[in-house]
């Protein structure tokens, strides 16, 4: 019987000691787009790095169109046909859009140079296949996220891979983008490409995947068609019990204004941004990616400084030029990329936790270990943070954890305004959940949040009142009832033509 | 790019974590250079009965002073922005011909040593402001006032050198603690490092210099001061610089503008031989110092062996990339469990040090009997 393409059997794998994987099987059908989902660390990215020969099992054996196979790296299993997109998109930036579809395989001339001429003819002629309208003499790095995705998955297929993983493609996508690529994967699906698919948004695997294995902790849990499973029984596989309220938000009475922005602008990311932030309530602040939502959150901290517009803070007018002054007046940012401006991956907990406050754990410079072991200590068990010892490096934890890391690292600053950039991007469903808990347990203290999201469940879940923000302007302001996903995507899309998703 | 495997610890952290041992901190490279400095010694006083004389070690200890009290700013400017500042040695000539110029000019010693103080200190100033405030590369920055400072050493002094220095000043370079075979120098490079040492591992500007090194933009998000940190850093650098300048002039009793050329470099080589990583990030001020102790001991060995000054140059130099090399083989080997070891590149880069070696064992034993005096 030779209609599975792919199939592990029984595959495990420790590292140091803890066994990530345990028996896990796993089959893949030609032309099916198969989801994968589980919790972070539920062994996910593992399995994949195993399917693409970058890890070697310890157990099991890999079936490739029914024979054993044995990838010792990457290379062997690009080879065989499998091709893996990941989250981070690895094209060369001052490439152009051809010359990263053949990088390191472009077709040469007897004389041993470069056959530009045809580089681009084949690139093109792939990128026609395919259905894609790139610029193939555009460089890498201005392109948008989704475009460079376009252009990985042209490089799959130039090799002619019968397998695609996507691990996360659409977690820095737009709602057309999701779109695009959505309409990319059912043509690959059409023309009998196995298609593996993560992704932490359920719907969308609803939406797109014929069938799903869930894993946990490191196991198999099971494999069904996507017609036979519901929202609510994938959780629960997921997580091995029933999260009955993924949005908890209780209601609070919002105090008096804590943060008024008025006409904020930044020349060239952000105009005429106004809006007000009560005590104890929860605004969302809604759009497309590149929308400016970040930069006018930025502009609040103090890293992007504004070319116009005022800015009170408990009534007080301020001019916001650094983080620090921020944190004074009682702000605290979660920033959207964890890795990049919230977190010090290769520092331990403790240190990551204690930074913004070490002055408080110190006399004349002199750090005192014992104060700020001790509020770390608190902070990161306040935030259920999981880990072996407030000593582990915060590179060693799971997305989850590290999002707990750093929004520990800001409560313990005793914010009065907390900005939430992206705050669940890229996090497993218990722990999201988790933390649209701790939100509306903080909002329900007196804590006023703006949180910045491009989920829309997420948004209308949480959100006392939503405002949206396109092209750099607001565009919308709704309170909780009135906000619907339609008005909202209106909003945030008005004229579609004008903003140029077209890919 | 390389994930370690998330660690499933399903449990919360049920514990209050002890402290951890300073023995932690003493990571595994400093042991090595321990090691290393025993073998040395071992070694050496095999070699040549004159080694461990006090009086031998008292003299030949001073020479590494300089160099010792400009590594220690150094290693914080690595760990910071991985990157160096290149222009201490040629601050030092400015400053020490700054003095001697002042000096020649009549004024008193005291009064220019402190001028040159103040001169160093406003040189690292400016490398500071032009890395922080204008956000350009260390390297390019102090590769350009590196030039300049030792042109000014030039303008100053010319072809000519200062000499005469009173008694009281080239005690500094020269002198020794009273009763003691400690040489002043020595005892306050000593100071200095501990003072360092205890900034870096146990002061709020240390952890915010390594937390910089390691995620600039985070900390920055944290609220952390990095254009502030920054600056400081080179102006003390340049502080140093200058003190190690008064040092050197007050051994040499004269200065000379081309005081200190090259010096630079073996301030890196100190640092980075000490385990400061070069990428920024990580290091140590007790790593350092041994770094400094082993190649002063190395050079004092080969010194007495009368072997040149050019081959110790090489010695310094193949130690130096061992030390860079092996670290990165045995973290592949340790990291490597089913991933493939690069054997390939390894192998090539300890063939082409193999051939160094041969080459270098080749020239010395042809020239042992004239370098031997035999």
């Amino acid at each position: 019987m030779n209609e599975h393409l792919l199939e592990l059997r029984g595959i495990s794998k420790s590292f140091s000691g803890v066994e990530v994987l345990h028996e896990v099987s796993f089959t893949l059908h030609p032309g099916e787009v198969h989801a994968l989902l589980g919790e972070n660390g539920a062994g996910k990215s593992t399995l994949v790095k195993i399917i693409t020969g970058v890890h070697q099992p310890d157990k099991g054996e890999i079936l490739l169109g029914g024979e054993p196979v044995h990838f010792s790296d990457a290379r062997d299993s690009r080879q065989a046909g499998i091709a893996a997109i990941y989250q981070e998109l690895s094209l060369f930036p001052d490439l152009d859009v051809a010359e990263n579809i053949f990088a390191g395989r472009q077709p040469v001339t007897l004389g041993g140079r470069v056959d530009w001429r045809k580089l681009y003819a084949e690139a093109g002629k792939l990128l026609d296949s395919l259905g894609v309208k790139l610029d193939l003499k555009q460089k890498a790095r201005t392109l948008s996220i989704a475009q460079q995705q376009m252009v990985e998955i042209a490089r799959a297929f130039s090799i002619n891979a019968q397998i695609l993983i996507m691990d996360e493609p659409t977690s820095s996508l737009t709602l057309h983008e999701v779109d695009d690529l959505f309409r990319l994967v059912r043509r690959l699906r059409a023309e009998g490409t196995a298609i593996i698919f993560i992704s932490h948004r359920l719907e969308e695997l609803l939406a797109l995947a014929d069938r799903v294995t869930v894993l946990r902790d490191g196991s198999y849990v099971a494999t069904h068609p996507m017609k036979e499973v519901t929202r609510f029984g994938l959780i629960r596989m997921m997580v091995g019990r029933t999260i009955t309220d993924l949005f908890p938000k209780q209601d609070v009475t919002p105090g008096e204004v804590v943060l008024k922005v008025e006409n904020l602008t930044r020349a060239g990311s952000f105009y005429k941004v106004s809006f007000e932030l009560r005590r104890g309530e929860i605004l969302g602040l809604a759009g497309l990616v590149g929308a400016g939502r970040t930069n006018v959150a930025r502009a609040i901290f103090g890293v992007e400084l504004p070319t116009a517009g005022r800015i009170q803070v408990e009534g007080r007018e301020v001019r916001i030029t650094s983080p620090q002054q921020a944190i004074e007046l009682g702000l605290a940012y979660v920033p959207e990329d964890r890795q990049l401006h919230g977190l010090i991956p290769a520092m331990h907990i403790t240190s990551n936790i204690s930074l913004p406050m070490l002055a408080h754990y110190a006399r004349m410079g002199w750090l005192r270990d014992t104060r700020e072991r001790k509020s770390a200590y608190e902070a990161a068990c306040q935030m259920d943070v999981r880990a072996n010892s407030i000593w582990q490096l915060a590179r060693e934890l799971s997305g989850g954890n590290q999002q707990k890391v750093v929004l520990a690292k800001w409560l313990s600053t005793q914010p009065r305004i907390l900005i939430l950039d992206e705050p669940t991007r890229g996090i497993d469903v218990g722990t999201k959940a988790a933390l649209h808990a701790l939100m509306s347990k903080l909002a329900a203290e007196g804590i006023a949040i703006l949180m910045i999201s491009s989920e829309l469940p997420e948004i209308l879940g949480m959100s006392d009142r939503v405002i949206v923000m396109r092209e750099g302007r607001v565009t919308g302001a709704f309170s909780r009832a009135e906000a619907t996903q339609e008005k909202i995507i209106s909003a945030a899309t008005q004229d579609v033509a004008t903003i140029g998703i077209t890919l | 790019m390389t994930q370690t495997p998330e660690t499933q610890s399903a449990s919360l952290i049920k514990e209050f974590a002890p402290r951890r041992s300073f023995l932690a901190d003493f990571q595994r490279w400093e042991w090595l250079l321990v090691l290393l400095i025993v073998v040395v010694i071992v070694a050496n006083t095999r070699l040549s009965p004159h080694f461990l004389d006090a009086r031998n070690i008292s003299r030949t200890s001073s020479d590494f002073m300089e160099l010792g009290l400009m590594m220690l700013p150094m290693a914080f400017i690595i760990i910071t922005t991985a990157s160096v500042d290149l222009s201490v040695a040629s601050n030092l000539g400015m400053c020490a011909s700054f003095m001697g110029w002042l000096f020649m000019h009549g004024v008193n010693i005291w009064v220019a040593a402190l001028a040159a103080l103040a001169l160093g200190t406003l040189a690292g100033f400016l490398n500071g402001n032009l890395v922080a405030r204008l956000k350009l590369s260390p390297l390019v920055v102090t590769l350009g006032t590196y030039a300049f400072y030792r042109g000014v050493a030039y303008v100053l002094l010319g072809d000519q050198a200062a000499r005469g220095y009173p008694k009281a000043f080239t005690y500094i370079g020269q002198g020794r603690i009273p009763g003691t075979l400690i040489p002043f120098s020595v005892a306050l490079f000593v100071v200095l490092a501990i003072i360092f040492g205890l900034i870096l591992h146990r002061t709020i500007f240390g952890r915010y210099t390594f937390s910089i090194g390691n995620n600039e933009n985070a900390t920055l998000y944290s609220g952390v001061p990095v254009a502030r940190v920054k600056i400081i850093l080179f102006t003390v650098s340049g502080f140093m610089a200058a003190l190690a300048g008064l040092v050197l002039a007050a051994r040499f009793g004269s200065t000379r503008p081309d005081i200190g050329t090259g010096l630079e470099l073996a301030v890196i080589t100190a640092a980075v031989l000490g385990g400061v990583d070069i990428n920024g990030g990580r290091g140590t001020i007790v790593g350092t110092v041994l770094s400094l102790l082993l190649i002063g001991l190395m050079r004092f060995g080969m010194g007495l062996l009368n072997i040149q000054g050019q081959v110790q140059g090489i010695v310094i130099g193949l130690l130096l990339i061992l030390s860079i090399l092996l670290p990165n083989i045995a973290q592949q080997i340790s990291s490597a469990r089913g991933v493939r070891i690069n054997w390939r590149s390894a192998l090539i880069s300890l063939g082409i040090l193999a051939v160094f070696v041969l080459f270098f064992l080749f020239f010395f034993w042809s020239r042992a009997p004239v370098i031997a005096g035999g």
